[in-house]
This record gives structure tokens, sequence and C-alpha cells, in this order.
């Protein structure tokens, strides 16, 4: 109640104010703003002014790109129906749920089992080498990261080495060169990446857990694994439902960067995906209102996915995204 | 306790440290194996089987790259867009955090929103693309750093260390009459040391990682990056030209005759290095940094 009388206060006295002479008061906050609004104008909303590329068909010769762009004929949403309607989007969906589907499923449970692992541990020295050495491949970008993938999974590298020392192939398999390897070749990139620096958030949730807990289920005669199962695992509960909403959102975004970088010709039928087809429709075929719908489309798409994510997590826990 | 409860109990730390040593042999086995292939003498190196050590250790492969004009002139871009880009991005990351860390500001919810929808919807690739055209940003030094100036998601980190300083340094300052700017200057930024040198690190990352600015937006061979550079080898690797740039490059350096796959694995290295190098300072800061952003979120 005094919060709202409060607040009622500052408001009429906000009006009395008014606004110049509030605009002169703040005159330095304001500036302080500016470079980021020009960025923003610039970097973020003229982009999202250009999707009515999307809308119309494209020339780039009728002068510079805003007035090409609106003397361009309006097409509507042909650019959106030539895109559901033609065999591309079957195989670009499948590829793009199948590689962010796979990942969830191997990259998610990963970090936990790291967390928990690293929690059983005593020895500070190992604990802390096994920690520092698995947060390394977050940091390096995904072109270093392609290139260990392509060195190790060479015909003579050490996956093919050791599949032959184990007697489970015969001849090298070439994994990149054969399509139906490569969602498994993403999901267990995507995981070797993340696993060790997602393992973070769940650490600090197992380091908020009371030890007498532990003690008490010593007492009812757990031994280390039922703790786990009774103790460990319901209070990271909160953290997994909250991640996995979070991922699940994010299951048109299959990341670029990894599936530009491992793809080639010939397992181009499995590793292309929404962001890697608009990027070769658009900039190496330069159909460029095409490459805008299919952008837009994503981007839509995977808004609102975000909003349903934020939603439900609102819902569940009270934690919001915005 | 029986000795079955106390056999299974020594199964069960077995098995976690089992556990623990193949996630850290998974995850640094494979930056040792490039760095055991990059320092072996390249006409051996075709032989394989370089799994552990080098056979015949040479510097050779590092030498070339060091003769070569295109990869020293592409570390020179990356360590010049790293240096400029981060603290310009810095500088302006803090100066927006601060006056949006004022509730009283005008329009504060409108401005917010405007800021944090940016988070979740783009224009995407084409249409950016476009826009950065008709800037005149193409084939320009600057295109590494506007585009890329300011990150709402680390704004969010500075804004909340800001909101948690102690109000009374502010207030005493005002009274005194400083204004927004000088408030915002000698107090505010001193206080934020830990929370920018944080985010610097990460922007910094960014920079030295970043391939694709480099990549689409500039065609001049002198405005290429490091890792621009090594996508280029191994779309070549992995095309598999008969002869690579890193083939070209080797046959360039006469002096020994290096490999393709060695000279890779020596510019993967050096793209690689910068980071390890970073790293004991990283982890200083980063978990707090992903704790902090775990807070918001």
């Amino acid at each position: 109640m005094a919060t709202a009388v409060n607040s009622l206060n500052k408001q009429e006295l906000r009006k009395k104010k008014g606004l110049k002479l509030r605009f002169i008061e703040q005159r330095y906050l304001l500036l302080l703003l500016v470079p980021a609004i020009v960025w923003a104008i610039f970097f973020a909303y003229l982009p999202m002014a250009g999707l009515y590329m999307a809308f119309v068909n494209y020339q780039p010769s009728l002068g510079n790109f805003w007035s090409s762009m609106f003397r361009s004929e309006f097409i509507g949403l042909d650019w959106f129906n030539y895109f559901f309607s033609n065999g591309d989007f079957l195989i670009i969906m499948r590829n793009t749920l199948a590689s962010t589907m796979l990942t969830l499923v191997i990259s998610f449970p990963a970090p936990i089992l790291i967390a928990i692992a690293l929690n059983e541990i005593k020895g500070a020295m190992f604990k802390k080498t096994v920690q520092t050495v698995s947060y390394l491949p977050h940091f390096i970008s995904w072109v270093i990261a392609a290139n260990i993938i392509v060195t190790v999974l060479s015909s003579d590298g050490i996956v093919n080495k050791l599949l032959q020392w184990l007697h489970l192939t015969d001849e090298s398999i070439l994994f990149l060169q054969e399509g139906r390897y490569f969602w498994w070749i993403v999901a267990i990139g995507n995981t070797w990446k993340e696993m060790g620096y997602s393992a973070i958030m769940y650490l600090a949730a197992i380091s908020s857990i009371n030890p007498e807990l532990y003690e008490a289920a010593k007492v009812d005669g757990a031994g280390r694994f039922k703790q786990i199962v009774y103790v460990t695992l319901p209070h990271l509960k909160p953290t997994i439902v909250i991640l996995l909403i979070f991922s699940l959102g994010g299951v048109l975004n299959a990341g670029f960067d990894q599936h530009y970088l491992l793809g080639n010709g010939l397992n181009q039928g499995y590793s292309d995906v929404l962001s890697t087809y608009s990027f070769r429709y658009g900039l190496q075929n330069s159909m460029f209102s095409y490459a805008s719908a299919v952008g837009l489309f994503n981007s839509v798409v995977a808004f609102i996915l975000v909003v349903i994510v934020n939603y439900s997590s609102k819902k569940l826990n009270n934690q919001s995204l915005f | 306790m029986g000795k079955i409860s106390s056999l299974s109990e020594k199964l069960f730390e077995l098995s976690i440290y089992l556990f623990l040593s193949v996630i850290f042999v998974v995850t640094f086995y494979p930056f040792w194996n490039i760095l055991v292939v990059s320092l072996n003498d390249a006409t051996d190196s075709v032989r394989g089987g370089l799994y552990l050590w080098p056979r015949e250790f040479t510097l050779e492969s590092y030498a070339s790259i060091f003769r070569n004009g295109e990869l020293i002139n592409s570390v020179k871009v990356t360590v010049l867009r790293t240096v400029i880009g981060t603290p310009l991005s810095v500088l302006a990351i803090s100066m927006m955090a601060y006056s949006l860390s004022k509730r009283e500001l005008i329009a504060w919810r409108a401005l917010t929103l405007f800021f944090i929808f940016t988070m979740y919807f783009g224009g995407g690739l084409i249409p950016t693309y476009m826009i950065i055209k008709s800037l005149g940003l193409i084939d320009s030094f600057w295109v590494f750093i506007f585009p890329g100036l300011i990150g709402v998601f680390l704004m969010i980190l500075v804004r909340t260390y800001i909101e948690q300083l102690p109000s009374e340094l502010e207030e005493s300052a005002k009274i005194d009459g400083a204004n927004d700017l000088q408030i915002f200057t000698w107090i505010v930024l001193p206080l934020c040391v830990p929370v920018l040198a944080t985010i610097a690190l990460f922007i910094g990352i960014g920079h030295w990682n970043s391939w694709y600015d480099s990549y689409i937006y500039t065609y001049k061979p002198e405005l290429k990056t490091l890792q621009a550079v090594l996508v280029k080898i191994l779309n070549q690797f992995q095309t598999g030209a008969m002869v690579s740039e890193a083939e070209q490059l080797a046959n360039s350096s006469k002096r020994t005759p290096v490999s393709g796959e060695s000279i890779r694995m020596a510019v993967t290295m050096v793209a690689t290095l910068p980071i390890i190098f970073v790293y004991p300072f990283l982890q200083r800061f980063f978990v707090k940094g992903i704790m902090m952003g775990a807070i918001k979120s």
C-alpha cells in the first residue's frame, strides 16, 4: 500500500515536472545512450525493415538498396509459397530438426552427469584439472573445432584407428563424406564443445544443497549412488526443467557455423539446414528475396518459440527472460 | 558397514573416476593431437600414425607460417580488430548500461524493450548484408567493429552490477554538484572494473574467434582475419582440392617440403594458443559471469 502511494506521488511529480524539464535534467544520461541507439537502428532495426524484401521480387539494378526494394514488384507471400511447396522445405526442416533434436538428446544429459561426477570427487587437484580442460572447447571458435573434427574423423584419424583396433570396422569409414553420419557428428561435436561449460550451472545448483541432507540419507543407510538419486537429482530438477524448456525453444536454431563448416557437397542432403540454405540461396545464388523469405520464416517461428518458452517458464518457476 | 556395500562403494568410486578420466581425455586429446602433428616433420607426417608424440620434431611448419605474407597479415588484422574493437564495445556497453540503470530515465520501459527485442528478433542474413552494403561497410575494417559493437546480454550483466553498487557515493557526488557524465566517468566506471574485465574477455575472445564477418563482408585479402583464412584452408581440405592453399603455402616456402596437413595443424594451433593464454584470467571471471547471467534469467 505504502509503495503504491509512493509511486503514485512520483508519477504526479513527474507530470508536474514536465517532459521538457526532465529532458534537460537527463541530457547526459541520454547522451550516454546515443551510441547504443544508433547501433540498434542501423544494425538491428534497419535490417528488420529490410525484411520487406521477402515480399517483393527484388531487383538489385533499380538504384540503391532502398529504392530497389521499394520499386521492385510486390508479390505478397509468393516466396513463402514457393518455399513450402518445393521439395527442399521438407528436407531442410527434417535436417534442422534432426540435428537439433539429436544434439538435445546427447548434449542435455552430459553436463548433468559431469556435474554430479565432479561433485563426488574429493581430490581437489583431479577435479580442478578435469574442470579446466573440459571448459576449453567452449572458448575456441567453430572454425578450430571443425578443423579438429575433420582431423580426428579423417581416414587415418584417431577415431578410425580406434575402430579398427577394436575390430569394429576393417576399412576406414569416411565420416564426413557419407551423409548418414552427419547429424551424429554435429550432435557429438556440440556436446564436446559445450558439456564442460554447461556443467557450471548444475555445479552451482549442487553447491547450494544443504550437506545435512546427505548426512540424513547416510543415516538412513543410503549409499553414494542412492544419495545421488534421492538427494542430488531432486534438487537439480528445477534447473533441469528450466534449461530443458529453453533448449526446446532453440530447436529451429541449428547453428550456422557447424553446419556450414562441416557440410560439404557429399553430405549436403543431410547437412543443409535453414540457415545454410538461406545463406546459399542468398549470397551464392543471388536469390535475395527468396533467401530473405526463408530467413524471415526461421526468425518468426524461432521468436514464437521463445515467447512460448518464456511463458511456460514463467508459469513454472516465476523465472523469465524478459 | 558390510563387505558388499564397501565393495560397491569402491566400484562406484572407480566408475566416477573412470567417467571423468574419459571426459578429460576426450576434451584434451584432440588439442594434443593437433600440437603433435604441427610439431612433426611434414614429410614424415604423411606416413600417419602420429598420435602421442612427434616422431621427428621440427618447428618448420610454424616457421613457414611466419614466412607467409597472407597469414602474417591475417594475424595482424585479427590482433588489430581485437585491440580496437574490445575497448570500444566495453565503453559503449557500459555507457548504455549506466543510462539504463536509471529507472527514472525518460521512456525507460520503451527504451529497454527497444534493446531487448533485438536479442530475440533480427533481420537475418540477407537484409543485414544489404544494410551493411548500403552503409559502405563492405571491404572496410570497421565492419569488424560496428555491427557487433553492442551486446545486449552483456549490457544486462553490467546493468545488474551497477544496480547493486551502493548509491551513497553517487548521491554525495551529486550533492557536490557533479553531473551524470562526471559521475559515470569518475565513480561508476572505476567501481565497475571487475564486471568490465569480465565482459572485455568475452568480447575479446569473440573478436579473436569471429570468421563470419571477414568471410562474407570482405573481399580484399588484406582484410581477411586468421579464422577466415583457416576457413579457406578447411574448405580446401574438405573438398579435397589437389593443390590446397596449405600445400601451395608449403611449396612457396621451398626450404623444406612441408605437407598441407602440418600447416593446417600449425595454423589451427596459432589460432588456439591466445585462448589458452588468457585462460587463467578467464577462469577467474567467467564463472562469476555465467552465474550473474543465470540469476538474471
